[in-house]
């Protein structure tokens, strides 16, 4: 089948959507004739024009609220973030008005909107590296989806585009492939596999609450977003060479979450390991470990183990950002700690 | 994309009353920036420099012009194209040169890199990589300044882009309604990112911007930096007499693209060459030393003064210490809570 870089397969979805839908409209800084700060929107401002492809001044809480407006009169806004870091600068407009109005409205308002944004530590220091879930998975009236892979990132923002609420599409910079000058690195980092990348032509969707088992496995389950997801498939190709046996399952939408999933997995190994690339406070880590305690206490053979971020905003100096942020050898040695006895 | 004509913006550079310490020093400044800054493009070519720059080549009057019409306890914001706001306001390149290599003996130790500059014992208070987030930093500043009773002011550096963000809008209003001691400097050079300013600013001329908030303002040549350094002088006046904010824009132009090796491709060739004939540098050696107030000597002694500076710069930051792993700890809360924030 053909492949595709995520960028691609996240542009591929976005443009066959417009084309079916003529109420789709993308707004976002440089996303036209720059055809985007990573080139995921490359080509669209060409096909569909100034109506439907808005670069926007810088102004982020003016375009989401924007967004909103327009979603509630009958658009299908997708709102690009440059990085995840500037939706700070909208947080009301997203925590406030898109998240609360469906309620607030008494069921009256719909707000069909997509936002996407880039997130993830690539050396930029600690205003341009940032992984935001948590701010968002705390945020209820939003869902919250996360591709690790092409294939999963096109049937998401289908399913996105479709939704009548509102959706975040989180995208690591590191994820986009060869495509984005942010996906140059990426070529080069050993640990992105290509799994996941024969994208089908034609439009699919991928239903929000549906996680992916990425590698099956039966001694350790690790449960892994975005690039961890790499880097937790790497881990396990090694410790098979051990004789480990580790279990990958992708949640690939944080809200709503796949319980059902995730909980036979760890009835099945009795051992978890979280990696995501959120701060560890507050984090996505702290909420599968509640719920694990909460429904599979009693199949736990050993502590959940979090790998996050240290609770730091990012440092500049690499080796710091590189201590800061969950690498290969911190999963590897949390699968380790969880099979100790 | 109709971009401004220079001969719409451009003046002659006027050294009338301004003593040979003074133009020596501004010129030591922007030559200082813009050798700062080219190095760096060769530096990130040739060696593994972390992270990423934003080159302010061809802007370096605005900063410069400005930042010399200050105190040294003065404050200044800046974003993330802030080298030149630094050095203008001397911060010493030995610093920034190990900042921008990620060493412990940089001016942020490491931790901040380009796009977070600071040294905050020279009134540099930071650069954010948050368009318009130092616009109310900068008023912040300068309300602490009137409370305190000090006669000192605040400047915020920014860009055409960063004026659209609502925290320009509010800043603006508070520091008109309480009178507050500080200058908004946009620094216009005519692109943000890949938007000129036409098809992202409803109103383009920005120094009229104030109007709403009773601002006043005043559009320079931001090339010609005795024309940046009286308009900035006028508006320090004003604003340590009690008498309110400023908003000047300078009319300037990137000559390299947004951000490290970004090729600009949204601009044409005969549009850079006509406005890189208006490089400040140029224009300010030639002015000056047709109008005899300094000579080629001088010019030169400097320039090779600065080649100096910035060789022993490079020479500081390679003798610096890599930044540690967990350097990082230290600096996240003043007292050594690691164990109570849940560190590793
Ligand atoms: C809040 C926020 N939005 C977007 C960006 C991405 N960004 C960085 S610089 C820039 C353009 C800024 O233009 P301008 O203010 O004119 O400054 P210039 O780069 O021209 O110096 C953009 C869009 C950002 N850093 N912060
Ligand atoms: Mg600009």
């Amino acid at each position: 089948m053909r492949q595709l870089s995520l960028a691609d397969a996240i542009r591929e979805a976005m443009v066959q959507e417009m084309r079916r839908d003529s109420s789709v409209i993308l707004m976002g800084e440089d996303v036209g004739r720059f055809n985007g700060a990573f080139h995921v929107s490359h080509g669209m401002l060409d096909e569909f024009g100034p109506t439907r492809v808005w670069d926007t001044p810088i102004s982020e809480a003016g375009f989401m609220g924007m967004g909103i407006g327009a979603a509630l009169t009958g658009l299908r806004p997708i709102i690009e973030f440059q990085y995840a870091d500037f939706m700070f600068c909208a947080m009301d407009q997203i925590v406030n008005e898109a998240a609360k109005l469906r309620l607030m409205s008494g069921g009256q308002a719909s707000v069909p909107l997509v936002m996407r944004a880039p997130q993830g530590a690539t050396g930029r220091a600690a205003q341009h590296s940032q992984s935001v879930e948590a701010y968002f998975m705390h945020t209820p009236g939003l869902y919250l989806a996360m591709p690790s892979t092409p294939y999963d990132a096109k049937g998401l923002m289908i399913s996105a585009i479709r939704s009548n609420d509102p959706v975040l599409i989180l995208e690591h910079k590191l994820l986009y492939g060869a495509a984005s000058p942010g996906g140059g690195k990426a070529l080069t980092d050993q640990t992105i596999s290509d799994i996941g990348s024969d994208v089908p032509e034609d439009a699919y969707t991928i239903p929000f609450g549906k996680a992916d088992i990425k590698r099956a496995g039966t001694d350790v389950t690790i449960i892994a977003t975005l690039i961890m997801v790499h880097r937790a498939l790497a881990v396990a190709a090694e410790l098979e060479k051990e004789g480990i046996s580790c279990e990958v399952i992708d949640p690939r939408t944080l809200v709503p979450l796949d319980e059902e999933t995730i909980l036979e997995s760890v009835k099945k190994t009795n051992r978890v390991v979280i990696a995501s690339e959120d701060v560890a406070r507050g984090g996505v880590g702290s909420e599968l470990t509640a719920l694990i305690s909460r429904k599979a206490f009693d199949f736990l053979d050993a502590p959940v183990a979090c790998v996050s971020t240290d609770n730091s905003p990012i440092p500049f100096g690499p080796a710091a950002e590189q201590h800061v942020v969950p690498q290969i050898s911190d999963i590897r040695q949390a699968v380790y700690e969880v099979l100790k006895d | 994309m109709t971009i401004r004509k220079p001969e719409d913006v451009v003046t002659p550079l006027d050294f009338s009353g301004m003593d040979q310490e003074l133009l020596k020093t501004l010129f030591l400044r922007m030559v200082r920036a813009r050798e700062f800054e080219e190095q760096l493009y060769y530096l990130f070519l040739t060696t593994k420099m972390p992270g990423t720059m934003h080159q302010a080549t061809g802007q370096e009057a605005v900063a410069v012009g400005v930042a010399s019409a200050l105190n040294k306890d003065d404050y200044v914001t800046s974003n993330h194209r802030g080298h030149g706001h630094c050095i203008a306001k001397d911060v010493s390149l030995d610093l920034m040169m190990a900042e921008m290599f990620a060493k412990r003996n940089g001016a942020c130790k490491g931790m901040g890199g380009s796009m977070h500059l600071c040294d905050f014992s020279k009134g540099m208070l930071g650069a954010f990589g948050i368009v318009g987030a130092g616009i109310p930093i900068a008023t912040g500043a300068a309300l602490s300044a009137q409370v305190r009773g000090t006669k000192q002011v605040a400047v915020s550096f920014f860009g055409d882009g960063a004026i659209n963000e609502g925290v320009f809008h509010e800043s603006l209003n508070m520091a008109s309604l309480w009178k507050l001691p500080v200058i908004y400097v946009i620094e216009n050079n005519q692109y943000a990112l890949s938007m000129p300013n036409e098809l992202v600013s409803a109103v383009t001329d920005y120094s009229s911007r104030g109007c709403s908030y009773n601002v006043p303002g005043e559009r320079v040549d931001g090339n010609n930096v005795t024309a940046v350094y009286r308009a900035a002088s006028r508006a320090v006046d004003r604003a340590r007499k009690g008498e309110g904010p400023f908003l000047l824009e300078c009319v300037t132009y990137r000559m390299r693209g947004h951000a490290r090796f970004e090729p600009a491709e949204y601009r044409n060739k005969e549009e850079v060459e006509l406005w890189s004939q208006y490089d400040p540098i140029k224009r300010f050696k030639e002015a000056a030393v047709e109008a005899g107030v300094l000579t080629e000597a001088d010019l030169t002694a400097i320039e090779a003064q600065v080649d100096d500076e910035i060789e022993a710069a490079i020479a500081f930051a390679q003798a610096g210490e890599d930044v540690g792993p967990e350097d990082y700890k230290q600096f996240i809360y003043e007292l050594d809570t690691t164990a109570k924030a849940g560190l590793k």
